[in-house]
């Protein structure tokens, strides 16, 4: 087991050196204008523009700038082009408003996820799971930013229900605010996945409820519920559990950008997004390797929880 | 797992038991899988209507010219920001002088009123749906083309060629995909695409396209290459590999045929997320590019004027959840009808 789990963490050592080579080549071939002239401003002599290319290093081989970029990264010294602020700083301002958005959301949808995917394939057939599946169907087709906008024009503002966007920290308006304000983003973030998820507990309790121990255990005289609670259930989660991973992971790694903007939430995304209207390649640059971390990280995680449940795995 | 339906028998399922005695009759009948399927889907109401609901609205999208020009006389990007309309004998400004944008007209000239610019929302909803369906469409085309291609070369030549794709692949999956295409769209819509002798101007509606085909790629890469993996071991393969046939004909010939179930099952949902993309990547100013329209960009510009206006902003988002369910909801249809115990599954 431990060898799976070093062989894991080798590949993704790997994988993330990958992603930051071609982050940083990507915006270095697409044509995109001279950073030092944007820097410089619009009045300013082929002089400046010069310096400022000597200075940040614009003249340097490329291999030599990924490598002083990437120090910086590490380092904590990466500034931005646009207005040389810290990058690393302004993603550790946005990281905690991500991670809360993402952990509350996660909680939400699968929790509504897997209780609406069981009610629905224990009334498959019926009515009720009609609805559901509906329910559901229109979940995933829903764009997330324009459910937000929506929530947030009608329950904010006109019925004033919940604050119209924006963040309050704990420690500015105590967790009531805090929470008052999450209410509507999490929810908004959630339901694509309730969607999803409910469809996938569907199918997959579907599947094993036909399951020959499911038959044994029915046949050993016990209750429904116990059998529903410990056999079927148990066992048609294991998918869902990956798939939590999986998704939470890609939430947390800029899935939430859309969410975030639209609730002015002024998390990572929200930061990717701002720097990238301005063509401010070092945050976007570093936000993609926070994202990218994220998103392995999870797929590793699922990977190595899933070796140490089922043995096979490790082996192949 | 194949299973007797006269012996495993269970009083708790009765419609597995239906569809399992079914299944067995339509096998017994000897009819091709095709035609199986198309049976099945046949029989899928709620999957055809909506099916047809998706043809109605390419069908929309087709049409946007003529309604532009016969019934709102208009085209999407004219703006009449200072014009006032004479319409059901009331003059109605076009933008009021607070830069305010009517509302629906429910009349043929601004039925669904203006935008911030004067333009007439519903001929741009109209020409959004063509920019949608067409990016959504030739995007999935060019993912399914990719991946069809590296999966079958992995799967087919498994080691070192195999190794090298999954590698690439593995980092693709690691690329957050709204960041990835964000970035792409906006570092491209500001200097175009110059590859080689090819150039795609800045603000063609190519370049979503081709940024939203490349990065749904792994989504459909992989399960064709596990499909092929599986196919290749099987015996009309090999009853092939010993009549002679060479690398590419068994590609081509034994190969590809099998995977075109496969294929035709995710197109719809490929579709309908790469539309959703679309819509996510122009509403962060990152997809169609001004002055074409987008259902994306109509809802980040209402956005500015929902207060007054709100059509602007719930018509497009509509349009979008009903492209997006028709495809959706057709696309399981689908799926039921040539694969009803759901084996292979679009990663996601």
């Amino acid at each position: 087991m431990a060898r799976f789990i070093i062989r894991r963490l080798i590949a993704m050592v790997f994988v993330m050196f990958a992603v930051s080579v071609l982050t940083f080549l990507i915006f270095n071939v697409i044509p995109n204008g001279d950073p030092a002239a944007r820097m410089a401003g619009k009045n300013s002599t082929p002089q400046q523009i010069e310096a400022i290319r000597r200075d940040w290093g614009f003249d340097d081989p490329l291999y030599k700038q990924y490598f002083t970029t990437m120090k910086k990264v590490f380092t904590g010294d990466l500034l931005s082009y646009a207005n040389r602020e810290n990058v690393v700083d302004r993603i550790k301002d946005g990281a905690p408003r991500t991670f809360v958005l993402a952990i509350g959301a996660a909680f939400i949808w699968f929790i509504s996820g897997v209780a609406l995917g069981l009610f629905s394939a224990v009334k498959a057939g019926k009515v009720s799971d009609r609805v559901v599946t509906v329910l559901s169907l229109i979940g995933i087709s829903m764009p997330v930013f324009w459910l937000g906008a929506l929530m947030n024009y009608y329950l904010g503002y006109k019925l004033g229900l919940f604050p119209n966007g924006g963040y309050v920290t704990i420690a500015d308006g105590g967790v009531f605010d805090w929470f008052y304000h999450l209410i509507m983003p999490w929810t908004a973030l959630s339901v694509l996945f309730i969607g999803v998820y409910s469809r996938v507990v569907r199918s997959s309790v579907l599947d094993t409820i036909n399951d020959d121990y499911v038959r044994t255990a029915r046949a050993k005289g016990i209750g429904e519920r116990r059998v529903m609670r410990n056999h079927v259930l148990r066992n048609s989660l294991i998918p869902v559990i990956t798939l939590w991973g999986l998704d939470f992971g890609a939430v947390l790694g800029g899935g939430a950008i859309l969410t975030e903007t639209v609730f002015d939430i002024q998390g990572v995304g929200q930061y990717f997004q701002e720097s990238i209207t301005r063509l401010d390649v070092p945050p976007v640059l570093a936000v993609t390797l926070f994202g990218s971390f994220f998103i392995v990280l999870f797929n590793a995680i699922v990977d190595i929880v899933y070796a140490a449940l089922d043995p096979r795995i490790r082996l192949s | 797992m194949t299973t007797d339906p006269l012996t495993d028998y269970q009083a708790e399922a009765p419609v597995a038991f239906e569809e399992l005695a079914e299944a067995e009759k339509e096998r017994a009948s000897g009819i091709g899988p095709w035609r199986l399927a198309w049976r099945r889907l046949r029989r899928n109401r709620t999957a055809l209507a909506f099916g047809v609901l998706f043809l109605l609205l390419v069908a929309v999208a087709l049409l946007a010219p003529v309604y532009a020009d016969q019934v709102a006389h208009t085209t999407p990007e004219r703006n009449r920001i200072a014009d006032t309309l004479h319409i059901g004998g009331k003059e109605i400004e076009v933008v009021s002088f607070e830069g305010v944008p009517t509302g629906p007209t429910w009349h043929g000239q601004y039925f669904l009123g203006a935008d911030g610019n004067g333009r007439d929302v519903m001929v741009r909803l109209l020409y959004g749906a063509r920019n949608s369906l067409f990016i959504g469409i030739f995007a999935s085309i060019l993912t399914t083309f990719l991946a069809v291609t590296f999966g079958t070369l992995a799967g087919y030549f498994r080691g070192f060629v195999d190794a090298i794709i999954s590698r690439a692949l593995d980092v693709l999956w690691a690329f957050p995909v709204l960041l990835l295409g964000v970035a792409l769209g906006v570092s491209l819509a500001t200097g175009g695409l110059h590859i080689g002798p090819l150039t795609i101007e800045n603000n063609s509606i190519w370049i979503p396209t081709l940024i939203i085909g490349v990065v749904n790629v792994v989504y459909l890469a992989r399960p064709v290459r596990g499909q092929i993996l599986s196919l290749r071991e099987r015996e009309f393969v090999e009853a092939a590999r010993a009549q002679g046939a060479g690398n590419v004909r068994i590609m081509f010939g034994e190969l590809l045929p099998n995977l075109m179930s496969t294929v035709l099952v995710f197109f719809p949902i490929l579709v309908a997320n790469a539309v959703l993309l679309e819509a996510a990547l122009s509403f962060l100013g990152a997809g169609v590019q001004p002055p074409h329209p987008s259902w994306g960009t109509m809802i980040s510009d209402g956005l500015r004027f929902i207060v007054s206006s709100p059509t602007q902003t719930i018509a497009p988002g509509l349009m979008l959840v009903l492209t997006v369910l028709s495809l959706n909801i057709f696309g399981e249809g689908v799926r039921d009808a040539f694969d009803p115990r759901a084996r292979v599954r679009l990663e996601r």
